[in-house]
Order: C-alpha cells, then structure tokens, then sequence
C-alpha cells in the first residue's frame, strides 16, 4: 500500500465528499470528515518521513501512464511539508467544527458544510501533490469553488456579496493562470513540470515563455492574495462562518503559495524568473507595501475578524519577501513562515470563533475584560499574538529571524529594519486587543457568557502549544524548509 | 502578427471584452457574462493551439497521414466544465443577493451595505 | 402548459427519444465522440423538457430532488471506486489494466465505469440545479 500514498492523500478526502452527501445525518458526516482529515494526515506524515528517508522525490503515474505524457503525482520535501500543514491544519478545524458550527448553520445543512471542506481539501491537496500542470488549474478550481460555497455559508448577507466578489477574483485568477499554462505548453508541447523545467532551458528569450510567466505570477498573486490584490481576502474571512475562516486562512492562500514557489522555482527556474526577468524587483516592493499597509490598517479595525484578515495579508507579505531574495536562506524563511502562520493564524481564529460564541459579538469593544472571564480562551489569543508579533520562543520568530538573516545575507539592510518595523506595528494591533480584554474592567450592561464548546477552546491550545513547541524546537521544520530550499535552488539553477 | 496569426487577434479582443465587463459593470448578472466572455477567450485560445494545418480529426483511419493536436480539446472539455460550474455557482449567489438585498446592482447593494449590519457575525 | 396537447403529445413521443439518444451517447463513447459529460447533459435535458411541459412538481415527484442529490455522490463514488478498485488490484490510481485478466478488457471496464459515473453525476447536477433555480421562489 505504501507506494499508492501520493494517490491515496487526493482519493480519502474526494470519496468522503460523497459519502458525506449520501448519509446527510449531522453526526454522520461529522464523523466522516474527522476519519478522512485524521487519515489524510496520517498518509502525510507518512510521505513526508519517506522523503526525507529517500532523500529523493517519489513519483506516482495516475493510470499507470509514465510522464511526460501521463499525469504525475510528485512528493518531495516542499510538498510533502505543505501536505502535512494542510491536512494537520484541517484535521483540527474539522475535528473542532461540529461544535460551533450549529451556531452558524441549521443542521441538517452541516452535511454540505463538511462534504464542500472535504472537497475543497481535495482541491488544495492536489495542487499540492501533482506533478502536472494543467491539473494544478483543475484541482485549483475544485478547492476554490467550495470555497466559494463554504463561504456563502456564513449567517449575515454580508457573506453572499463577499462570497461573489471573492468569486470574480478568484475567477480571473484561475483563467490567468490557465492561460499561463496554455502558453507554456505551446512553447514547449508539454504539460509535466519537470519536463516543462527542462525543456526551458535556454528559452530565455521567447516572448511566449516571457507572458506565460507573467500570467502565472499575476494569477497566482490573486489566489494568494498579494497586495494590491487582496482585497477579496478580508471580506471574505470577515463574513464567513468562523470555521470557514480558519481552515481558509490556514491553508488556501498558503497553497496558492505553494504555487508560486513551485512555478518560479521548479518549473521557470531561478535565472530566468530572477536573473533574466528581474521578479524580485517587483515581487519585493509589493511585499513590503503589504507588511506596512495591511499592518496598519489591521491597527484601525474595530472587528477582530477584519483585523485579523488583514494581518493575513500583512503575512503573506513576509512569505513573498522571502521568496523575493531568490536565495536559499530567503525561500526557507518564507517556507518557515507559511508554516507558522498556518498554525497562528488558524489558532487565532478559532480563539475568535470562541469568542464569538461567548460573547455573541467580535467587536473589539465589547471584548472588555473578558481575559479573566474567558481565561483560557484569551490566553491561547495571547500565544497566537505573541507568535504573529515574533517573540522569541514562538514560531514566529523563527521565520523572521531566517528573514531577517536572508535580507542581511543579500546585503538589503533596509528590508531587515523594515521586517523589524513591521513587527513594531504587529504588537500596536496585538496589544490593543490584549489591552481591552485583559485590563479593562467589563461593561456594566455586559450579558452573561456563555461557555464556548470544550472542543472548540481545546483545538485552538492544540494549535498555541504547536507555536509554542516548534518555537523552541526550531529544528523539526527549519531543517526540513532548508533542505526544500535548497532542492529548489539546485534544481532551478 | 500577420493574418496567419489572426486568431490571436480575436482571443485578444475577446479577453479585453470580458475583462473590460468584469471591471466596468455595476451589474452583478453582467459582470458573470463578462466573465463567461473572458473565460471562453481562453478556451478559443487552447482550442485553436491544437489546429494543424491540413490536420484532420485525431481518429486513426486510412487515407490521412496528418492529424491535429487532441490534448487541448481535451483540456478544454475540463475547463468549459469548470466554467459551467463557476457560472451556476456565480448566478446561484446572484439570485440569494437580490432575495437579500432586493437588488442586483453592486453600488446599490454596497451602498446598503453602509448604513446596516457593519459588523457581522 | 398543462393544457396544450400537442406539446404534451409531442413531448411524450420526444423525451425517450432523447434518453435513448443519451444512452447511446454514454455507451458508444468508448469507440466514438461522445461519453459521459455530453451524456449526462442530454439525459438531463429530456428530464428538464419533462418539468417545463408537465410542471415542476410533477417531474419533482418523478425524479425527487432527493434522489438526485443521492445519484450526484453515487456517481463520484462510482468514478472514484473504479480507481480504488484497481488500487486494489495491485496497479495504480485508475489503472483499469488491472480490472480484468486481459488489460484490453480491463481498460475496456474501466472507461465504461468511470464514464458511467461521470454521466450520473452530470445528469444529477443538472436536474438538480436546474430543481433549485426554478423552484427558488415556492420555496421561500
């Protein structure tokens, strides 16, 4: 069985999917979807501690058919890490889901609440382990059009016009990159991406393979919403139901990612995207223009969903920064940082999620002293916030130390006071919170609390205890962000 | 860019027309044709890639020797699928705003948006 | 339109015609153009022609959405059992080689089960949005 592992990470959650519509029972499908996500894990795992024991990429042809012509699923250690984010990631949101999902959802449409996360995991899991081109655009497709559901799902209107400006976006990112695509396999006549990576070689100067960059980046730049084009994101983790955002936020925009980092790197190749094409001239500015203007507007928020989203934003413009330095130091921050912040960020969520059901509202005023009413909730918001600031011994300090150390190393001092900077602006909106929560007494007309579901405040400390234990153990996903990096760097040069 | 590459042409301004919608159209029901247009620029794109000259349909008989490209075709049988699923799930979205909102104008519903329910759940 | 008797007449001689056409769509595609996708959209077709002659409840009672939704899992669940059972079998994801003693046969089994998911799938969906979208304004 071990060698049909890359198949079986898409068909557990695809054939859940369905299972989930037939038995339409709440509990039923709950069941379902927390067997699937525990055992796509599990496959994970397994994938990923057999690339780093093999040390070199496991290939798998769908049908049987061989490469280049064939559909390949490829596991090496960038992928295999990124299998493992999503599928822990979802495994916990889904396992905490079944408890505050019935304030948002009437039960007997749960079933299609875990049926359009299963596939929308099947999505994000296949872009993730396919070795082929055009697939990443049909698997791209699959997990946003769940997530476009997923989010429409959410209780006020609000949701249904952020669901379809999300949907707009999403759209025309999905087509720019199908066109990308397109342009690659007329230059080259093949769809496999490492066989498209060899046979550009040398193709530096055709203006099909120049556009065809171009289209892939911008594409792929809207599904991972990189500032100027995230506008779709904060609307639509504002909006939709709380578990939603979790899972969406930990992983969609971490595959898109992924994505990039896979077509620079694997398939382009670093002398052409950053040496011929200079990439990075315009992929690091932009970067930097996210980590400042989504900090600072996260600061002026009055909704800790909006400010969260928008520190997503600020985020994600780290991992393209370290992507931007086109160095091995560089990539592996940004690799580091998809993983911290994956495990931030859904930890984040679900504190708000349980906030939102304690006390009704996620207005940051109405937050008043809840620290000591809702201790251990407010205190896993306070791991999570120390980890997205970078406080050493969280996981988030270990991606910017790598960043800083990058920036350094590429000689652009500027770049590591501005990542230092940015933190700044990262305690300012961190803090404002933890200020109103923890010392400022509670409103006098404050209502009673309900208690937030065990399992709900039990998977966020899961996620808190993770930044907290990889934050000291830097090893386990350092060592294995370098090793991908440099995979990428040798094979792309 | 001469007339034997007229095709280009046409996916070209077929694009720019489907994104110029998408951009400049207030209308939600609008916008979704916009982007169905630019949608199918792509796939006229794909689809005129796989065309040999002098090529004929890719089913091996006797008599032709040359035959065009079927992988694009096949490819594009994938994407106008997604496109479908995109268009139901777009005009689904559709018809649940304007039961919420009584209006398929984005200004209006935005405007709407405003001065109710700032912020959400 | 419950009342006009030639489109009534007409429709009655037309929808098997149109599932028959369907069925030899779905099971010729594996020696000519044709297979499940296109299949399913003309299976649904006839069955969209039957609720704009008849009247939505009607082909409501005749093909319960329920049942649909049902036919829309069992056809991923049959594409997707296909490949499993050829894991299996000992051969990769979707290797229908594996599915009979002779690998001709096998791949002949094979596109003919997952195409025949495709076609219930496609057929389910349709029917199904086609259910939703007419049907929105009773409902509320």
């Amino acid at each position: 069985m071990d060698a049909q592992l890359p198949a079986l990470q898409i068909v557990i959650p695809l054939l859940a999917a369905p299972l989930c519509v037939a038995l339409r029972a709440s509990r039923a499908a709950w069941l379902i979807a927390v067997t699937a996500c525990w055992s796509s894990l599990a496959v994970a795992i397994s994938l990923l501690r057999r690339v780093l024991a093999e040390g070199e990429a496991i290939s798998y042809h769908v049908g049987g058919h061989a490469p280049p012509h064939g559909i390949e699923l490829r596991v090496d250690a960038l992928n295999a890490f990124v299998l493992v984010i999503v599928t822990g990631i979802s495994a916990v949101v889904v396992s905490a889901s079944r408890a505050s999902l019935s304030e948002e959802l009437p039960e007997k449409r749960h079933y299609l609440y875990f049926a359009a996360t299963l596939l929308c995991m099947t999505g994000l899991l296949g872009m993730t382990v396919t070795g082929d081109a055009f697939n990443v655009f049909v698997f791209l497709e699959i997990s946003s059009l769940s997530a476009y559901s997923l989010i429409s799902m959410g209780r006020t209107r609000r949701a249904l016009t952020a669901a379809y400006q999300y949907l707009v976006m999403g759209t025309l990112g999905g087509t720019f990159i199908l066109l990308g695509i397109g342009l690659l396999y007329m230059a080259t006549g093949s769809l496999n991406m490492a066989d498209l990576a060899e046979r550009l070689c040398g193709m530096e100067s055709n203006r099909t393979v120049q556009a065809a960059l171009a289209f892939i980046v911008l594409g792929a730049s809207i599904k991972l919403a990189l500032f100027p084009l995230h506008i779709w994101l904060p609307n639509a983790y504002a909006f939709a139901p709380a578990m939603v955002t979790a899972f969406l936020a930990a992983t969609a925009t971490k595959v898109a990612f992924y994505v990039l980092v896979r077509f620079l790197f694997g398939v382009f190749g670093t002398d052409f995207a950053f040496d011929a094409m200079h990439l990075d001239r315009v992929l690091m500015p932009l970067a930097l223009l996210a980590m400042f203007s989504a900090s600072t507007v996260a600061i002026f928020q009055r909704d800790l969903r909006r400010m969260l989203a928008f520190s997503s934003v600020a985020q994600i413009g780290y991992m393209v920064l370290g992507l931007s330095f086109a160095s091995e130091l560089g990539l592996a921050g940004g690799i580091v940082h998809l993983f911290n912040h994956a495990v931030i960020k859904s930890c984040l969520f679900l504190v708000m999620a349980a906030i939102a059901i304690g006390v009704g509202s996620t207005n940051i005023e109405d937050l008043r002293g809840i620290g000591r009413r809702m201790p251990l909730t407010m205190a896993a918001f306070v791991v999570g916030g120390l980890s997205l600031i970078g406080v050493p011994l969280t996981v988030g300090f270990v991606s910017k130390w790598i960043l800083v150390r990058a920036a350094l190393e590429a000689g652009l001092w500027p770049v590591a006071a501005m990542i230092l900077a940015s933190s700044l602006l990262a305690v300012v909106y961190v803090w404002r919170v933890v200020e109103v929560a923890w010392f400022q007494a509670p409103a006098e007309d404050a209502g009673a609390l309900r208690r937030p579901p065990l399992g709900l405040v039990l998977s966020a400390w899961v996620l808190a205890a993770a930044a907290l234990v990889f934050g000291v153990f830097t090893d386990a996903t350092a060592s294995v962000a370098t090793r991908a990096a440099r995979m990428l760097m040798e094979a792309g040069s | 860019m001469s007339a034997g590459h007229y095709q280009y042409w046409i996916v070209a301004v077929l694009m720019m027309t489907g994104l110029y919608v998408v951009i400049a159209k207030g209308n939600m029901i609008k916008k979704i044709i916009g982007l169905n247009v630019f949608q199918v620029s792509v796939i006229l794109f794909y689809v005129t890639m796989g065309k040999v000259e002098g090529g004929t349909a890719p089913i091996i008989a006797e008599g032709f020797e040359v035959y065009s490209n079927p992988v694009p075709h096949v490819l594009m049988l994938t994407a106008i699928v997604v496109g479908v699923a995109t268009t139901a799930l777009a005009l689904s979205l559709v018809v649940r705003i304007h039961e919420a909102y009584g209006s398929v104008e984005e200004d209006e519903v935005l405007a709407m948006e405003d001065d109710s329910c700032g912020g959400g759940g | 339109m419950t009342r006009h008797v030639i489109l009534r007449a007409l429709a009655k001689l037309l929808i098997p015609c149109i599932m028959l056409f369907a069925l030899y769509v779905q099971f010729h595609g594996d020696y000519g153009p044709g297979g499940g996708f296109q299949a399913g959209v003309i299976f649904a077709a006839a069955i969209i022609l039957y609720a704009l002659i008849f009247g939505l409840d009607e082909a409501r009672r005749a093909f319960p959405p329920r049942a649909m939704e049902l036919c829309v899992a069992a056809g991923v669940l049959l594409y997707g059992g296909t490949g499993v059972a050829s894991m299996v079998l000992g051969a990769n994801f979707l290797d229908y080689g594996a599915l009979a003693h002779d690998p001709v046969h096998g791949q002949h089994y094979g596109i003919l089960l997952v195409e025949l998911g495709v076609g219930i799938t496609v057929t389910a969906v349709m029917v199904t949005l086609f259910f939703l979208f007419a049907g929105r304004r009773r409902v509320e």
